[in-house]
């Protein structure tokens, strides 16, 4: 990747760079989720920057970027920081695409898959149980597998799909990262608050950089606002980085 | 020349929205309706020329509709 050397030293802050689309509307929170943690630092990029240098991790932030026309996702993919977007994670950089920005990824083919309205067809703005399928990637390696957290989701288009193919190899290679699950962790359809193939909530690329989750880790990150099971995320990514 | 696009989702292929419409038409006394998909049309304008069908292609394909989950067809009318 092009981030400087020193900061895979753990002596220099972890960097994040947050995409702001127009119409992006969870940067300011993501940025502040960010910038709570002791070795991180965050700062904006706009949608028409083309550099993502000295960054470690790049986060897609949810909103709804231009407005959601045509379908969410597909005009931002096209926006010039997608392109250096593309090239950072096929340099092993860090991308977490958080609601529209998961919805982002798979519009640009980051991640496979796409997104329907959710099955109930009403906006769901909710707390969730999710249970961690994969804790030994660099978004989830500070939760226990099978571990659940809360963690609110708050989307209208959410309901994801991939063809049996695609789920089976999803599944062969531990790329379902989170799923929504009960209190107890059992993945059931009444924890399905969209009708998501398999409960499916987030999934990752086949070498585990690049990230895309419906719920909102960003809005967890501090028991004043209600709880905190988001931070292990931003936690797994920092503890990544430095001792990488 | 005018392009009319027409976007469905793709057979087999959950449809929320249909599957609602459906529900309701009952409801106002239209009775035995089924298989109902909602979808999108598009209008575009473009240059006379050679080669429109084939860059409509590109267009849907890459940008109008999302392969992976609708299918398109587009007509080509002379203004």
């Amino acid at each position: 990747m092009t981030a400087s050397p020193q900061t895979h030293t753990g002596v220099h802050a972890v960097r994040f760079g947050v995409v702001v689309f127009p119409g992006s509307n969870c940067d300011a929170d993501s940025y502040d989720a960010v910038s709570t943690f002791a070795g991180a630092e965050a700062r904006y990029l706009w949608h028409k920057d083309e550099e993502l240098d000295g960054l470690d991790c790049v986060i897609l932030p949810g909103g709804f970027s231009y407005g959601d026309y045509l379908r969410c996702g597909a005009i931002a993919r096209f926006s010039p920081i997608m392109k250096a977007v593309r090239r950072f994670a096929e340099d092993g950089g860090l991308v977490i695409g958080i609601c529209n920005g998961f919805q982002i990824l798979l519009e640009a083919g980051l991640l496979p898959g796409a997104m329907h309205r959710n099955e109930g067809l009403r906006f769901v703005c909710q707390l969730v149980n999710l249970r961690v399928e994969n804790a030994a990637m660099p978004f989830t390696h500070r939760y226990d597998e099978g571990q659940v957290i809360q963690v609110p989701i708050a989307h209208m288009e959410g309901n994801y799909f991939i063809d049996e193919a695609g789920l089976s190899e999803l599944e062969a290679n531990k790329q379902i990262v989170i799923r929504y699950a009960n209190e107890s962790g059992e993945i059931t359809g009444e924890a399905n608050p969209n009708g998501s193939q398999g409960n499916i909530a987030g999934i990752c690329n086949r070498t585990s950089n690049v990230f895309g989750l419906m719920p909102h880790p960003e809005r967890v990150c501090d028991s004043l606002v209600g709880g905190a099971d988001g931070r292990g995320v931003f936690e797994s990514v920092i503890d990544f980085v430095k001792n990488r | 020349m005018k392009a009319k696009v027409y976007i469905t989702p793709k057979k087999g292929i959950l449809d929320p929205q249909g599957v609602a419409i459906e529900r309701a038409l009952p409801a106002l006394g239209f009775e035995g309706v089924g298989g109902v998909r909602v979808g999108k049309y598009i209008e575009l304008e473009l240059p006379d020329g050679e080669g429109a069908g084939e860059e409509m292609d590109k267009m849907c394909h890459k940008l109008l509709a999302n392969p992976i989950i609708e299918d398109y067809r587009f007509e080509l009318v002379p203004d």
